[in-house]
């Protein structure tokens, strides 16, 4: 089980549980602002953007090459960008924090 | 003052996003959200994908949890049918026989599959469309019951060869017949109709092209698919996948503009006042390419949804996004921005030394219209800028795999 942090624009800060599946999938169930997740999680739309906590990036890890791509269509991609639907749920990123980027 | 409703027919992508985004613009009245399909919506491209292969159950697939509606006050009617809308009064007539009143009505009813005419296709045993989450769950029940798993796939356009794929991923034997020269032939370009050809038939997948089916004959649970030239095709399992009609009855009925879809304008809004069309079943202008059309995709209905939000909030949105797309099939990734209809010139760029990637870019002149990037996220990126901007690029630079795919390499110095 991993408990994550997602911190919304409006510094609201929510944290959940999950044992299975993708971040992005969390972020939607949970109704989290500015995941938006449009394409279904395959890594094609770019809605669901998040900025990792500096010290939480070797966590989570840097994203892979097609992502790190889709990443470019970001204005406000940065050094730890990772796209949430390509993030897997694992005990791995227990206790990350995740700032969301959209509004 | 008395609560405005805001009625949405229709709760597949365009629907359910705008229900969400009127909460997010502000917007404090009621929303009551209608769909015949009795499944909590749930996301559509996937179900010719990822979900007619895999085992999830289609929760996984929601686009919305069930709380959410509740947490935004967003009322979800789900497997009852909007029968009428009464313009006069503004309201909706169920076919429960209940009535809704609307201070706006958003009509988001999407499109139907077309099931052509054909001789026996009625009786024809495991024939299905695939556009619900009823039609996927059908075709893994008919592909469980059947030992021979013979599927033949009518119509080869991405809905057909996605299923195909995944079909073949399932174990079947699988036939596509096309009643054009070419794949894709309405969609895209003869050298993607090539690529995707070729890609089927390494993963042993038969596909016929300018086949004309003009009966099925059903015996004993098999169908045999007739064409007009003499050939047959035998078929345990059937999928038609030969485009869709617009579902365009309610507007029609009362009076509302129909071209190729409910004519709306830039921000969504029909004919007829307070009453607005997005997603699948609008016809409306785009500005990039200067010209009305009609889209059948999630980035339109989702976009839609959002500028339709903003104009029942009181803004005056213009709708201008320009359209993309994806499909995957096998381990390709296709994505697409654009439109490429009406191009005049096409550079194919392969990457050099890594299997299969490569990109094809249309232009009008020295316009770029749009880029089909295969395996390739990076020229389906620098694509969409460039479109954006309208940017002018160096074909002779694009067109050489030497130069590396970056904005920078490819402007006109």
């Amino acid at each position: 089980m991993a408990k994550i942090t997602f911190i919304t624009t409006n510094n609201e800060e929510i944290t959940l549980e999950a044992t299975t599946g993708s971040v992005m999938e969390l972020a939607v169930q949970n109704n989290i602002k500015g995941i938006d997740g449009d394409c279904g999680g395959v890594c094609s739309c770019a809605t669901c953007h998040v900025h990792v906590k500096e010290e939480d990036f070797e966590k989570v890890g840097a994203p892979s090459e097609i992502e790190a791509d889709m990443l470019e269509l970001e204005d406000e991609v940065s050094d730890y960008s990772r796209l949430c639907c390509q993030i897997k749920v694992s005990d791995a990123i227990d206790g990350v924090t995740l700032k969301v980027v959209e509004e | 003052m008395k609560e405005k409703i805001c009625v949405i027919i229709g709760a597949s992508h365009a629907g359910v996003n705008l229900a969400f985004s009127l909460r997010k613009e502000g917007w404090e009245g009621n929303i009551q959200l209608f769909d015949s399909d009795p499944v909590l919506p749930y996301h559509r491209p996937p179900l010719s994908k990822a979900y007619l292969t895999s085992d999830d159950p289609i929760e996984s697939n929601a686009l919305k949890a069930i709380e959410s509606y509740k947490k935004e006050n967003i009322d979800l009617h789900l497997g009852i049918k909007v029968t009428s809308i009464n313009r006069d009064k503004k309201s909706i007539t169920l076919s429960n026989d209940d009535e809704f009143l609307y201070d706006k009505l958003v009509i988001a009813t999407g499109a139907s599959p077309i099931i052509p005419p054909i001789p026996g296709i009625d009786t024809a045993k495991n024939l299905f469309a695939l556009r619900t989450a009823e039609d996927v769950l059908n075709i893994k029940k008919a592909i469980l019951n059947t030992s021979s798993k013979r599927a033949v796939v009518i119509g080869a356009g991405y809905i057909g060869l996605e299923t195909a794929a995944s079909l073949k991923k399932l174990g079947a034997s699988v036939i596509i017949l096309e009643r054009e020269e070419r794949i894709l032939q309405r969609v895209t370009s003869p050298v993607m109709s090539d690529f995707f050809q070729d890609i089927h038939a390494k993963n042993d997948v038969d596909i016929f092209t300018s086949k004309n089916v003009i009966e099925i004959e059903t015996n004993d649970k098999i169908n045999t698919i007739k064409c007009s030239d003499g050939t047959s095709y035998t078929a345990d399992l059937i999928i038609v996948g030969v485009g869709v009609r617009v579902n365009k009855q309610l507007a029609e009925s009362i009076g509302i503009e129909i071209k190729n879809g409910i004519t709306v304008s830039e921000t969504t809004a029909t004919n007829i006042e307070d009453i607005y069309a997005i997603g699948d079943c609008s016809f409306h202008f785009n500005p990039r390419y200067n010209r009305f059309i009609r889209l059948e995709s999630v980035q339109n209905a989702v976009d839609q949804a959002k500028v339709c939000a903003a104009a029942i909030s009181g803004k005056s949105p213009i709708y201008d996004s320009i359209p993309w797309f994806w499909s995957d099939q096998y381990d390709i990734k296709l994505q697409m921005v654009g439109l490429s209809e009406g191009y005049d010139d096409i550079i194919v760029r392969h990457e050099e030394g890594e299997g299969i990637k490569f990109s094809v870019w249309y232009f009008k002149g020295n316009e770029l219209l749009a880029v089909d990037a295969v395996n390739n996220a990076k020229a389906y990126v620098i694509g969409t800028k460039f479109i954006k901007k309208s940017t002018i690029i160096d074909k002779t630079k694009l067109k050489d795999p030497k130069e590396a795919l970056k904005p920078v390499n490819l402007l006109i110095k």
